[in-house]
Formats: structure tokens, sequence, C-alpha cells
């Protein structure tokens, strides 16, 4: 009798209400950014503010639905974009060798030292640019990870007798590339992709706690924290609800995670 | 030896030439006119704009003047701030013991948490413990540092009352007091990030043949850990860079969190400022920190264990 995998299914529920949130804010939180700077801050619980407001009169809870968009759209994105690069890099590195290889970890092990908050605040900051740029930074800075992946799993796959016989049949080199080996690494690319959009909305919100990345007054997790940052004596929940869903939201995708990658590796040794 | 070290030495220097042209590269890669980003908030009349140019040789060729301003670093002359008209090294002298202050009080409590830890959670694979405290491992390593911070501040600043809310203190004991729960915020995910290094490789090393071996000869179990944990401690050590990358990341998020006027919270406010040299001068710092302590860790694994040097050498 096999146990149900109890991990995904508490994990799911959180990510699934974070993700309707982001598809559905124009619907759930309609005036999310409705400001009534008259009416101040008032504590949760006021009728009308279940969470209360902030310094400018913004309905938390509409505030923390909306922010759910932002949390999630660019992380998804980083994620592919970096998997994109680390796919078509890694596989090249992994089956060609050679000076490709060479240069291309090299090009990883530079970026790898550098740690990721510092070079993603530097330059984000300087270039000024918003939203899109902190993820098209964020790519590059992820995308080393991907590469080293890929290239050792397709390394792996490379030396086993499937691709040998498919080298004897003489097909191409692409195709065995692309239509025997790619599959066969896809899970663990999965898996690290879910695990990397984790880490790119702790990156990025750290960005707009930061003041970067999302344009001011627009709903953000990271920058609620910022902003609340003040009010933690006049309305807490201003930085207990979005603090909590950054929380919730990342370690739920980083368990989830973490389980599809044991499942992957169980997989693979029992092939 | 000597061959090895001079080589990573050699390498070292190739990486930190490279990561210094690519700072100084940062003054012309913001948008904009560089004398006018030099001239910060001044009024920017063609005098100033032109008494600028002069000061910085900004009408040089690209390379003169990095290599002009690679000198100065080496000789210790990092500028001068634009927001505050300062030498940056005066600036980076007042913050800089706070900063270690509190890095090297999370990493003690972290060392003295995570490592047992992850010994414990390692030698009794799949039990309760371990999975508990792998859970909290993966949650902490995620969750974000800043969330974290503001949560504690919440409960043990506001609520009981206990730690004090903003700033430093004023020195010797009561400084410590206010590191208390900035130090703590940093070290969760610093604390979860080495559980789980420790944990892979106590259970790595558990894994070996040598293991069985000492055991079936009939060594006590107090002996075969000293084996198991002197070998484990060999790619925690090792990671000890990525365990600085982490900790140098987590520092500015948790000084701009508690208000504290370290490193990290002088490179977040250079940042929005657009104070160029600080930011330059911060970077390459931590930059160059990284990078001697990457290749002290080579240095030591390479003494500490055969194996590096049997592969280094072939």
């Amino acid at each position: 009798m096999k146990r149900p995998p109890l991990t995904p299914i508490l994990c799911a529920v959180p990510l699934t209400v974070v993700v309707v949130c982001a598809i559905g804010a124009h619907w759930l939180a309609p005036d999310a950014t409705e400001q009534d700077v008259l009416l101040g801050v008032v504590p949760a619980g006021t009728s009308g503010h279940l969470f209360g407001t902030d310094q400018l009169g913004r309905d938390i809870l509409q505030l923390s639905i909306a922010g759910a968009r932002s949390a999630v759209v660019g992380p998804v994105c980083i994620a592919l974009g970096s998997m994109l690069i680390g796919v078509v890099l890694g596989t090249f590195a992994g089956y060609f060798g050679g000076w490709a290889d060479l240069a291309l970890t090299k090009y990883a092990d530079l970026l790898l030292a550098l740690p990721t908050t510092l070079i993603a605040l530097v330059v984000a900051g300087l270039v000024d640019g918003g939203y899109w740029v902190t993820v098209l930074v964020l790519v590059v800075l992820f995308s080393p990870t991907d590469i080293r992946l890929v290239r050792g799993a397709v390394m792996t796959q490379a030396a086993r007798p499937y691709i040998e016989s498919a080298r004897v049949l003489g097909l191409g080199r692409l195709r065995i590339m692309f239509r025997h080996i790619l599959p066969n690494v896809l899970p663990v690319a999965l898996a690290t992709m879910l695990l990397n959009v984790a880490f790119a909305l702790v990156a990025m919100s750290a960005l707009s706690f930061l003041g970067l990345g999302v344009g001011p007054g627009e709903p953000d997790w990271g920058r609620q924290l910022s902003d609340g940052r003040d009010l933690l004596g006049r309305n807490a929940a201003a930085v207990i609800v979005p603090g909590v869903l950054i929380i919730v939201t990342a370690a739920a995708i980083n368990l989830l995670g973490d389980w599809l990658q044991e499942r992957s590796v169980e997989r693979a040794g029992r092939r | 030896m000597l061959r090895f070290a001079l080589g990573r030495l050699a390498a070292t220097v190739v990486l930190l030439l490279a990561v210094s042209f690519v700072v100084f590269a940062l003054l012309h890669l913001a948008p904009g006119d560089p004398a006018r980003n030099l001239l910060g908030p001044r009024p920017s009349s063609p005098e100033a704009l032109a008494a600028i140019r002069a000061q910085y040789h900004l009408d040089d060729p690209f390379i003169s003047q990095y290599l002009r301003w690679l000198g100065g670093v080496v000789r210790g002359d990092l500028g001068q701030s634009i927001r505050s008209d300062e030498p940056v090294t005066t600036l980076l002298a007042d913050r800089v013991t706070l900063t270690l202050q509190l890095a090297s009080f999370a990493f003690a409590i972290t060392v003295l948490a995570a490592v047992p830890l992850g010994i414990a959670a390692a030698s009794r694979a799949g039990s309760v413990i371990d999975r508990g405290v792998s859970v909290a491992a993966i949650v902490g390593v995620g969750a974000p540092t800043y969330a974290v911070g503001l949560l504690l501040l919440y409960v043990f600043g506001v609520n009981l009352d206990v730690f004090p809310v903003y700033g430093a203190g004023e020195g010797g004991l009561d400084r410590w007091w206010h590191l208390v729960l900035p130090a703590v915020t940093l070290a969760s995910g610093l604390g979860a990030l080495v559980f789980k290094l420790t944990r892979t490789a106590v259970l790595g090393e558990l894994d070996q043949d040598y293991v069985a071996f000492a055991r079936s000869r009939g060594l006590s179990t107090r002996q075969v850990r000293a084996l198991v944990l002197r070998n484990a401690m060999v790619p925690v050590v090792t990671s000890l860079g990525l365990v600085f990358g982490f900790l140098f990341g987590g520092t500015i998020l948790v000084e701009v969190t508690f208000a504290l006027q370290g490193i990290g919270s002088l490179l977040a406010g250079s940042v929005t400022f657009k104070d160029i040299p600080v930011v330059q001068a911060i970077t390459l710092l931590t930059a160059a920190v990284i990078a001697l302590t990457a290749l002290a860790v080579d240095l030591f694994s390479f003494a500490a264990d055969p194996r590096v040097r049997k592969r280094a050498t072939t």
C-alpha cells in the first residue's frame, strides 16, 4: 500500500491560492492601488478593511492579493529564461565537450563566484531599469547553475548504451541531443526550475524591498514590507500579511521542488 | 605545493583584475553623462562639469582612466563619495566595524547551531528529528531575510518588547544586545544552508567503505565518528566561499531592515543615490574578500586532503 504523497498536496494548496490571486488580481482586488490619504493608517479589523490600511490608506488585503502578480510573473519568467539558456548551452557543452565546454564552465564559474544579491542590486540599481530589466539581470545571474546542471546530466546520459546504439544507427547529433538525451534530462530540469522560481521570488522581492524593480505605488510584497516597516506599532498587519505570504510561497515552492528532485533522482537510480 | 599555490594565486589575481575592470566600467554603464553623475546634486554649470571632467580625467581614453583608477585603488585611494563629499575610505572605516561584528555574531550562531544539528540529523538519517530539521532548513534557506527580520522585530521588539527595535546601541555590551535580533535573522538563512551542507557531507562519508570496514574491525562508535567527522569537514570548509557570499548578500538586507549603519546599508543607499565611487569600492572589496576566501580554502584543502593533492598534481 503506497502512502499518498503528503508534501505535494500540502504545498499545492497555498500555491494554487497565490496563482489564482496572480491571475485574477483585477477581479479579486479591483481597488488595490486606490489611495485614501485622508483615511491614513487604520489597524486591522476596522470594518471594510480586514487587515487595515497603510500610510496611503490602501487596503492591505487587496494590495497583498494584487501583489501576487509581480511575485509570480517575474520569477516564473526568470526560471524559464535561465533554464532555456541552461538547456541550450548545457546540452552543447555536455555533448560536444572540448573548448566550448571549457569556455562555458569558466563563464559559469566566474558568475557563481559573485554574490547574486550584490550584483543584482548594483546592476539593476545603476542601470535604473524597471521590473523587466531586473528580470533580465536575474536570468543572466541564474543561468550558470542551470548550464552546469544540464551539462552534468547530459554527460551522464551520453555515456549510456542507448546513446551508443543511437549513434551506431547513424542518427544525427542534433537528433540524438534533442530527441533522445533531452527528454531524460527534463525531470531534473523541471525540479531545478521550481527551486529557481523560489530563489527568484526571494531575490526579486529583496530588490523591491530595497526600492528597485517595481515602480513606487505598484502592488508588490517586497515594497509593502519596506513601506510597512515604520507601521509596526500602528498596523502590524501591513508587514505580517506580505511577510508571511512571501515566506509561505517560497517555502511551498522549495518543498515541492525538493520533493520532485528526490523523486527524479530515485527514478534515475532505478533505471 | 608551491606550484599549486602560485597557480591559484595567479588565477585569483586574474579574476580580481577582471572584476575590477567590470566594476570600473559601472561608471560608464550607468545611464547619462558620467560627469553629470559624478557631480551629483550640485548645480551643473558648464564650469563645474569641466572641472569634474578634468578631476576624473574623463576625456582620457577609457583604458588610461581605468589604469589611473586601478593605481589609486592599489595605493588605497578609493576616490571621493558624491553624497557626503568624504573620501570613500573614511566612510568605509566608519562603518566596517559594525558589519564585521554583525557578520561574526551571525557566523558564530550558525556554526554553533547548524553544524551539530547537521551531524545529528545525518547520524539518524530518516528519523523524525532528521525530517523535521531538514524541512525547517528548506524553509529557512528560502525564507527572505528581511521578511524573517521584520517578523522577529514585531514579535520580540514591538510585541514582547525584549529587544531594541532600531539602531546599534552605545558600544560594548549594549552593542551586542542590539545585534541579537539582526544576527539571529542573518543566521536563520545561513544556518539552514550550513545545516544542509553538513548533513550531506556526513551522510556521504557514512556511506563510504572505510566506515563499514572500521566498524567490522571493532572500532568503537566514538572512534568511527572521529574518522567520519574529520573527512566530512573538508567539503563543509570548502563551501565557505559560498557561505561568505550568502553572508554578504544577507548583511545588506539585514542592515537595511534593522536600520544599522554598516557597509551593507551604505551600499544600498549609495546604489539608490547613484553614488558610484562608493558602489565601486564596496563591490570590489566584497569580490576581493570572497576571492581570497576561495583561495585560502583551496590551499587549505590542498594541504589537508591527499585526494585533492593527487588530483592537482596529476
